[in-house]
């Protein structure tokens, strides 16, 4: 749910990166974290287990410069990833304008990225949203790993209708600035057709 | 799509601002601070220079969120005060109207009793300025006024990501 501010000249938007656990939905926010000027970027802020794992949610405000001469901001969440964690998960997911859905490309967590995909899709109904219309991008991460899926099949799996998606290894950062450009441009694109 | 977004005009900050201002000398709070519920900080007031408003209005929101998950768990529609009591500084969070969340941080100059008092004719100042700003969000979306962002070309979005 966008956040337009005629008085301070704002639009904020919220991106949420969802999939299963320990996938690198975290790294990904860490990386853009690094990565980013300070002054275009706030403190970032992990509610995480003494294990890092995430509990309840990451949290990354950035500024991404002016449109038309309104500041654009993103505030960027990650869920928890876990399955018991479903209750947090779909709190967060309320009022996205974007949804990253980060999928493991291992093998063996193929089944965790379909019942995650699956999950999202539920709670994205469930908040009221077409889960067709929703700025939606797919980044298939650990691409690295010797035991990773070919990209075919995972799209095959998880993008059957063909979505916008990118490979990825957010651990040395490929693919994360692409993959948050995009689901940037989808959402500003939402707003400028006024929904 | 979800809820619409949230649209705030010249006319309506202004007069949040006057809530919050009063509120802050009213309750002698050190700051107050409004936040919608998906975290998004709408206005402040009081000692915010050392705040980092950002974080605490995402994690205010994050608060209310976990704390509507346990009312809906009992059985409740919602709690709509939570009060966090410190060494030095106190945090006092209700919700207007299921749409804001109003937050006023205090410390020894003030007490439970008169943030409370100040809070519950604040907020429905507050909830009456927020069910104009609905009003005038609607009004303006189906007349149909130009949405500055209706202009945005593909150009201006790419170049927002030339840096």
């Amino acid at each position: 749910m966008s956040f337009i501010n005629y008085s301070s000249r704002e639009i904020n938007c919220k991106l949420v990166y969802y999939g299963p656990g320990l996938g690198g939905k975290t790294t990904n926010l860490q990386y853009i974290y690094e990565k980013t000027n300070p002054q275009a970027r706030g403190k970032m802020i992990s509610l995480a287990t003494e294990t890092e794992r995430t509990l309840f949610f990451d949290f990354l405000p950035l500024s991404l410069g002016t449109i038309r001469g309104f500041r654009v901001r993103f505030h960027l969440y990650t869920v928890p990833g876990q399955v018991f964690y479903d209750a947090s998960r779909k709190l967060i997911l309320k009022g996205a304008d974007g949804v990253v859905f980060v999928a493991d490309s291992q093998e063996e967590r193929m089944e965790a990225n379909i019942e995650s995909i699956e999950n999202m899709m539920v709670h994205l109904k469930e908040h009221g949203y077409d889960p067709d219309k929703i700025p939606l991008v797919i980044q298939y991460n650990k691409r690295d790993l010797p035991n990773a899926a070919p990209v075919e099949e995972l799209r095959k799996l998880l993008n059957p209708k063909g979505l916008m998606d990118f490979e990825a290894v957010a651990t040395r950062g490929d693919g994360v600035f692409d993959t948050l450009k995009a689901v940037a441009k989808l959402v500003l694109q939402e707003l400028k057709s006024g929904k | 799509m979800g809820a619409p977004g949230l649209v705030m005009y010249e006319d309506e900050f202004n007069q949040i601002s006057a809530v919050l201002e009063k509120l802050v000398r009213d309750s002698n709070s050190r700051m107050v601070f409004l936040v919608d519920k998906n975290g998004q900080l709408i206005a402040a007031a009081g000692e915010t220079e050392n705040l980092d408003t950002t974080s605490l209005a995402s994690l205010t929101a994050g608060n209310i969120a976990a704390t509507g998950g346990l009312a809906k768990l009992l059985g409740e529609k919602e709690f709509s005060i939570l009060f966090h009591e410190g060494e030095r500084d106190n945090l006092h969070i209700n919700l207007i109207g299921q749409r804001v969340i109003l937050v006023v941080i205090f410390d020894d100059r003030s007490t439970l009793g008169l943030v409370r008092l100040r809070v519950k004719k604040a907020s429905e100042e507050l909830a009456q300025i927020f069910d104009r700003l609905m009003k005038k969000a609607e009004t303006e979306a189906t007349v149909g006024t130009a949405s500055p962002f209706a202009e945005i070309t593909d150009d201006d979005i790419e170049n927002l990501f030339s840096e």
